[in-house]
């Protein structure tokens, strides 16, 4: 007893050093809420009176909430196309056992390893000759490809925390291999399909290299527009916005943790 | 049942999974037509000049000095945001790995609070605080630790503090992946056996949690490498990196040549980084250790 309570003491620093990095890691996160209800035109924390005036210079930018529109237009469009593209190829590669398999995995991962400013100058490029700068379907066909693998990924740990064999009872009861994945095994990995489509969102809601190249004007993305406003000047409507930006954040992530969480327990009710 | 002979339901197995695979087509022509026949287009550009093929957007790189110059900043940029990531973050995913289960959920959340808000809600928050007026200044001012605010924004100080706050998820998942992964039993026999806590920290924990450090901080320098956002922010204009340089030359000089050479260079420089990492830790399971 007495070892563990010498190795608590020469474990201070160490505690010290934890409570320094969370602070290092929340605070910037933090300050931006009440400074976003600060009443002036230079930011001041703490705020001396709180004041709407920035959410208000926001929400009555028709700039601004273009963008906003464009963003969430973008960004559910995106879960629409990646979604069932990354369910179907996850799907497909975990119950076919093919050889292939293995070299079509990677290809659908090569998203996440180029860099994005490459991807950015490669769309562009593609995009000028087939007249899609600047249009919606451009920038949601860019941002599946972003989101694809994370939904991919999702979905395949999904699959494989699952059980084939109960698919394979159902179609021996006479249900076709489709039927049979959508009554049988879709409900079962719903909450890897849930996590996979909110990757998705953010992925795009939350992009902004490519949106720099692709989504000019009327087409500007909400993050695009953040982008070129703070290389501008530091506008105080952006701690608004951020403070809008990080409470969807907190929703989404809270929402991707319920769907693993369940994941997880249903997990150990089987293993129980 | 029906009686199908071992032929036959072979081949009809061969078939249905040849169909099944097809459920990947679409996922695969997205990528091949968004991503790698674009990129496959940079590559050729690039190799191309005036009358045909040739390395001319290559020597042009090598020889004008503003271009090694940006190769430098980019990478000594990189490998500082790298080594301070590590310094902080291996300690700090240790005492996570060491907490009781409650304590080191929360502890999660702390990594995984920022690493899922927006990149450019935290580069914004860092221009507030790093700002000639910005909180930091006038804290340290008030305390009357400096007389004159300091430079803390604008310029590479700025550029590293911001990219470590981004990057120190990258480095601290991993690392408690590994760290989780080892037995406490064997940290614990060493002292049983006499070593002292350090030693046995340095021959057992160390040595087995490489790996993850390895794997970690190859992630970050390549995320850093190719980083865009938050360097040009925080940067102000002030700090030159091979992104910004692809992003100028294509946008606003349109010259494909060069934008595309150093996107060649960048991304070779990323994909061999990327097959080490690989070769330690497979990328699926890094995005799946959260």
């Amino acid at each position: 007893m007495d070892d563990q309570t010498v190795s608590h003491r020469q474990r201070l620093w160490l505690y010290a050093f934890g409570i320094a990095i969370s602070i290092f890691l929340l605070a910037p996160i933090a300050i931006v809420i009440p400074i976003s209800f600060s009443p002036g035109e230079f930011l001041e924390f703490p705020p001396p009176e709180l004041s709407l005036r920035w959410y208000r210079s926001f929400f009555s930018s028709a700039e601004w909430m273009s963008a906003t529109w464009v963003s969430i237009k973008a960004a559910v469009l995106t879960v629409l196309v990646a979604t069932p593209l990354g369910v179907a190829a996850a799907y497909g590669l975990h119950v076919s056992q093919s050889r292939l398999a293995t070299t079509i995995r990677p290809l659908l991962l090569v998203p996440l390893i180029v860099p994005v400013i490459i991807v950015a100058i490669g769309v562009f490029y593609l995009y000028a000759r087939l007249s899609l700068i600047n249009t919606l379907t451009g920038l949601v066909l860019a941002h599946s490809v972003l989101a694809l693998p994370f939904v991919f990924v999702v979905v395949s740990a999904g699959l494989q925390r699952y059980d084939m064999a109960q698919e394979l009872v159902a179609r021996s009861l006479g249900a076709s291999r489709l039927k049979a994945f959508l009554t049988v095994t879709l409900p079962q990995i719903r909450q890897s399909v849930i996590s996979g489509a909110l990757f998705a969102f953010v992925t795009s809601f939350d992009e902004v290299v490519i949106a720099l190249f692709v989504s000019r004007g009327p087409s500007s993305t909400l993050t695009r527009k953040m982008f070129t406003s703070l290389r501008d000047q530091v506008s105080p409507t952006i701690a608004a916005i951020s403070t809008l930006l990080i409470l969807v954040t907190l929703l989404v992530a809270g929402l991707i943790l319920i769907a693993q969480f369940r994941q997880g327990s249903k997990r150990l009710a089987r293993v129980e | 049942m029906m009686v199908h002979s071992a032929e036959e339901m072979e081949a009809k197995d061969r078939g249905e999974r040849l169909r099944l695979l097809g459920l990947s087509t679409p996922s695969v022509l997205l990528v091949t037509v968004i991503l790698l026949i674009p990129v496959g287009w940079l590559f050729w550009l690039s190799f191309s000049g005036p009358n045909g093929l040739s390395l001319v957007n290559y020597v042009r790189l090598y020889e004008n000095s503003a271009y090694l110059t940006i190769f430098q900043t980019t990478f000594v940029l990189s490998l500082i945001v790298t080594v301070v990531t590590a310094v902080l973050g291996y300690p700090f995913a240790y005492l996570l790995s060491q907490l009781p289960r409650t304590l080191a959920i929360l502890g999660l959340f702390v990594v995984l609070l920022p690493f899922w808000t927006s990149t450019l809600v935290r580069t914004y928050s860092w221009l507030v605080l790093l700002q000639r007026r910005g909180m930091i200044n006038t804290l340290l001012m008030k305390l009357g630790i400096i007389q004159e605010p300091l430079g803390l924004v604008y310029n590479s100080t700025g550029v590293v503090i911001g990219m470590v706050h981004i990057m120190l998820p990258f480095m601290v998942l991993p690392l408690y992946a590994a760290m989780k992964s080892v037995d406490p039993t064997l940290v614990r026999a060493a002292v049983s056996l006499g070593a002292t806590r350090r030693h046995a920290f340095f021959t057992i924990f160390a040595p087995l949690t490489l790996p993850g450090l390895i794997a970690g901080s190859l992630l970050v320098f390549i995320y850093c490498l190719g980083f865009y956002i938050t360097p040009q922010i925080l940067g102000g204009g002030r700090v030159n990196l091979v992104s910004m340089k692809i992003l100028e030359n294509a946008t606003v000089y349109s010259d494909w040549g060069a934008a595309s050479a150093l996107g060649v260079v960048l991304l070779v420089a990323t994909l061999l980084i990327f097959k080490l990492i690989q070769k330690i830790v497979p990328v699926e399971r890094l995005l799946r250790s959260p």
